[in-house]
């Protein structure tokens, strides 16, 4: 059995999705689990170069490495105090049904993989320009799903700003506010109060 | 090795079981969703290799029958990991702010203290 370069490059971006992987679920800090998730979306974008899928890899580290790793780590940064030890105590919850749970899935699909007979080797040149074939594809082929996460990405964008909104009405300026205070002062005393 | 398509397979069950394990047992929200996104990044290699070995195209021989030079390869996995793609950003960007607004209203994100809608 030789060893050529594919192999050690595939080996090598398998231990950079995994290892990292292992320790997003492990580690107790979140801001290093975080940093490590975009280790691993990293290794995962180098196995899709590998598979001749140059599109997926770009949008890979695009997306999972540059906006969602950082959305992570803003939503810690903004929910986590740091210096709080509140976590310290165990930061797993059902320590030994997940990993009795997690186990049994992977043993299964081990062994589904290990029962099949795939095809052996490909030795067929790949498509040759992967990402000019998948544009002309997501457009004709492929429009149905394209376009209906489209509208998932707008229906998404919209509710992520009505949950983020603050509910607070919008301060209103100082020298707006005391006219608001004389025309409240008419109806009640005390209508200044809450301003 | 890396010229099979049980290796990627094979990592990819990994991938998923390590979230998995993440999703079921971490006590903090951010880190269910980091389980979550690492299953969903499995998924993906899942689809982008069998899109690579199996797909039109992709080998040789489909069923030991040459390939049409002629034929145009579809690139239905690659298709769907872009819409995976899209999905897992929304779900984060809507999941990121639903946790966001319980930490408003809980001063919590310890799944286990977020118990308002059990009965």
């Amino acid at each position: 059995m030789t060893f050529t370069s594919h192999d050690i490059a595939f080996v090598g971006l398998a231990l950079l999705t995994l290892a990292p992987a292992a320790l997003v679920v492990t580690l107790r800090n979140l801001i290093h689990a975080a940093l490590l998730l975009g280790c691993s979306f990293v290794g995962v974008a180098g196995l899709y170069l590998l598979l001749n899928a140059e599109f997926i890899a770009a949008a890979q580290v695009l997306v999972y490495v540059g906006a969602i790793t950082v959305l992570i780590l803003f939503a810690i940064m903004l929910t986590q105090k740091l210096a709080d030890n509140r976590f310290a105590g165990a930061a797993y919850n059902q320590l030994g049904w997940g990993l009795f749970v997690a186990a049994m899935v992977f043993l299964s699909l081990g062994k589904l993989i290990a029962s099949q007979t795939w095809p052996a080797m490909y030795d067929a040149a790949p498509v040759a320009d992967t990402t000019r074939v998948l544009g002309v594809q997501l457009l004709t082929t492929y429009i149905v799903p394209f376009e209906v996460s489209s509208v998932l990405l707008l229906v998404a964008l919209v509710a992520a700003i009505v949950l983020a909104r603050d509910e607070e009405p919008v301060s209103v300026p100082a020298h707006l506010n005391e006219i608001y205070d004389d025309e409240s002062a008419d109806q009640t005393p005390t209508g200044g109060a809450n301003a | 090795m890396s010229g099979h398509l049980a290796p990627y397979l094979i990592i990819s069950a990994g991938l998923f079981s390590l979230g998995l394990f993440g999703a079921l047992t971490r006590r903090n929200a951010v880190a269910v969703l980091m389980g979550i996104e690492l299953m969903l990044n499995a998924a993906n290699l899942n689809l982008i290799a069998f899109n690579r070995f199996l797909g039109p195209g992709g080998a040789s021989t489909v069923n030991g029958m040459p390939v049409d030079g002629s034929f145009t390869p579809l690139l239905a996995g690659h298709a769907f990991a872009v819409v995976v793609i899209t999905i897992a950003a929304a779900e984060a960007a809507v999941g990121l702010a639903i946790i966001l607004t319980i930490y408003k209203n809980a001063r919590t994100i310890n799944v286990d203290e977020i118990n308002w809608m059990r009965w």
